[in-house]
């Protein structure tokens, strides 16, 4: 076995009084893909959220390829440049178009030569099947064609990890598939993925291990087939139950 | 015979009440034109108080009978829905009409008919209406202030250089765009004063050397309209930053910046910056009074424009932000390339009030004795030589104030347009 690339340890998080995250152990080993799943409001998106630290943990370790995450930690954004984020509500940049969307971080925080960064860009874009619409606006896109762009832009950054926050709760049903196709062509690549989904589907096609969450605690981690076939607690039970 | 219902005009007696409606509205604007402009009274048959009142009633029964839902023809709904819709509305359209055409006639003859504009004494001003020889005599004294009349030349050229320099930026070269922001913030700024300093100051390439207490009207209010504008606003950005900075120490002195300048009258910090702070300075360190002026307006802008940034800067979706970190900017690549475009873009109608507003009160620093376009009207006026023009030089004075202004709110619309992209 490898080292883990993300490895959490005893993680606690607080939102003023209440906290959000109880004692979070997880590890993920380099190319696995772990989906999340759970209740709204049971602190999967904040864990997440954690992981490139949007959010700030209180309490416990998370060391995400080697470098750990604290107050201390001087380049935050290097780590973050390797952790590519995909969001709920896209997050597009809308001033910009969006191929510039696409090379804004690699030109600037890479520091790749313009061209290269638009070669990428491009072909990352083809692989999302949005290469034709590289000149227009995020405003001027559907909702799934903005999903996939966000999804060519974190990886235009070429980072190790891949963080999904519910990356088709926003869309309606046609486009779901679009974008679940585009992350499971990324996921048959190899990527090491986290994704945040009530997409079960998804799960059972390319997860290696789904995660259950509630009330901010991990109640189940299993391998995908042992988790949909023999779920152990009974939380997990009722919420598999009402899902499929 | 169709009948004419005279309470309900509808579809079906459409043409009749139309034509009927219109003709009463046409008499009564007949009469009250010809009160206005002939001075005869048509109506002059029916008792006092009812002359009066002829047009507005005959008008407002005009209007009522031609408040016809739905008529089909174009500009009879397009009448009734924006001045027409009720009784109430209907008068107020004839009294605004009738004011206005009431207006007319004596505005006109005072600034046109009866006014003069010959000769360049005071004597040539013999009819009753505007003596526009006085703005015309003063002119020079209102464009230049008390500046030497064979240098105004050093005036112009200096303005045209400094406006052409500022649309360098229009013509840069692709590869030399990205230095744009530094152009306009640090290089421009710096490259105007230098041209101002030397041109219209003077003093070295043999050009004498004028007094900013010489320096004056129009040109004086461009001035300090211009430096104030294109340094308050980076000011303004960075206190807008600051106040939403994580770090307690730049978050506090932003809003206590901001308070404070917030917090006294313009007036005030003038008098102050002329009169106090030369005292708390060193007895050898001289600071002309204009370059403090400038300063003053400039400190106290500031914290208006960084209010209204702040503004824009909240308006963001937190997901920009989000989205900015998580590709891994750093606090300035995330606000230089991603927050601040789109702030900035937000804020282009605050900002333009803000702006107005600065060249709208550039005329107080008459108080400290610098006389620009406004002050010098008030030196113009108290002339014994040109006495009783007041008026005319007021009159003057809005309409360049309302040409700068207008232009400038034109300006940010155009930006606005220009810069507008669907969210």
């Amino acid at each position: 076995m490898s080292d883990p690339i993300i490895k959490i340890q005893n993680m606690n998080k607080w939102f003023g009084d209440f906290q959000v995250l109880k004692n979070i152990n997880l590890e993920v080993e380099a190319n696995k893909k772990i989906v999340v799943c759970g209740p709204s409001g049971s602190g999967k998106s904040t864990l997440i959220r954690c992981i490139n630290r949007l959010e700030e943990h209180q309490e416990g370790d998370i060391i995400v390829d080697g470098n750990e995450l604290s107050e201390k930690t001087k380049d935050i954004e290097k780590i973050r440049a390797e952790v590519g984020m995909v969001f709920q509500q896209f997050n597009l940049f809308p001033h910009l178009s969006i191929l510039d969307n696409c090379t804004l971080a690699p030109i600037w925080v890479k520091k790749m030569p313009k061209k290269e960064a638009q070669e990428l860009a491009l072909d990352q874009l083809k692989k999302v099947q949005i290469d034709d619409q590289a000149n227009k606006f995020p405003g001027q896109l559907s909702g799934g064609q903005q999903q996939r762009c966000a999804i060519a832009r974190a990886l235009c950054m070429q980072p190790k990890i891949m963080l999904f926050d519910e990356p088709t709760s926003a869309l309606d049903p046609e486009m779901i598939k679009e974008v679940l196709d585009a992350m499971v062509s990324l996921a048959k690549g190899g990527m090491t993925m986290i994704v945040v989904t009530h997409e079960m589907g998804f799960a059972k096609e390319v997860a290696d291990e789904v995660i259950f969450m509630d009330e901010g605690m991990i109640i189940e981690k299993a391998e995908t087939k042992e988790f949909f076939a023999n779920p152990k607690s009974d939380r997990t039970k009722l919420f598999l139950s009402q899902i499929l | 015979m169709q009948t004419i219902n005279f309470l309900k005009p509808n579809r079906d007696n459409i043409k009749n009440y139309s034509i009927i409606g219109s003709i009463l509205i046409l008499i009564s604007l007949i009469d009250v034109i010809s009160n206005a402009f002939l001075k005869t009274n048509l109506t002059s048959f029916l008792p006092g108080s009812l002359t009066t009142l002829f047009p507005l009633i005959i008008g407002l029964i005009g209007l009522n009978m031609m408040r016809i839902d739905y008529s089909g023809n174009k500009t009879l709904d397009l009448l009734n829905k924006n001045i027409n819709t009720n009784n109430f509305n209907a008068l107020l359209t004839l009294l605004i009409l009738f004011s206005i055409i009431k207006a007319l006639p004596p505005s006109l003859s005072w600034m046109i008919f009866d006014a003069n504009i010959s000769g360049d004494s005071k004597d040539a001003c013999t009819g009753t209406g505007a003596c526009w020889t006085y703005i015309k005599v003063w002119f020079r004294r209102f464009m230049y202030g008390m500046y030497p009349n064979e240098f105004h030349w050093r005036i112009n050229t200096a303005f045209i250089l400094v406006i052409a320099l500022g649309f360098v930026g229009y013509f840069m070269k692709e590869n030399l765009k990205k230095y744009l922001a530094l152009y306009y913030v640090i290089i421009y700024p710096i490259i105007a004063y230098l041209v101002i300093y030397y041109l219209i100051s003077g003093g070295s390439f043999g050009l004498q050397w004028v007094e900013t207490g010489a320096w004056g009207g129009l040109s004086l209010t461009f001035i300090v309209s211009f430096f104030c504008l294109i340094f308050c606003f980076p000011l303004g950005m960075i206190f807008a930053l600051g106040r939403r900075s994580n770090l307690p120490v730049i978050k506090y002195i932003s809003i206590c910046y901001i308070e404070f300048w917030r917090g006294v009258p313009l007036i005030t910090v003038l008098f102050m910056s002329s009169v106090m702070f030369p005292m708390f300075l060193p007895e050898d360190f001289f600071m002309d009074k204009l370059v403090r002026v400038i300063i003053a307006i400039t400190l106290f802008e500031a914290a208006y424009c960084a209010e209204v940034i702040r503004g824009g800067l909240q308006s963001l979706p937190r997901g920009q932000y989000d989205a900015a970190k998580s590709l891994g900017m750093g606090y300035w690549k995330m606000h230089i390339f991603v927050i601040l475009p789109q702030a900035l873009k937000l804020v282009i109608p605050g900002i333009a009030n803000t702006f107005l507003a600065l060249v709208k009160d550039t005329p107080l620093i008459f108080v400290v004795g610098l006389a620009e376009l406004a002050g010098m009207l008030a030196l113009a006026k108290t002339n014994p030589k040109w006495l009783g023009f007041a008026m005319e030089g007021y009159i003057f004075a809005s309409i360049i104030f309302w040409i700068i202004c207008y232009a400038m709110s034109k300006y940010s619309y155009n930006l606005e347009a220009k810069y507008k992209t669907e969210r």
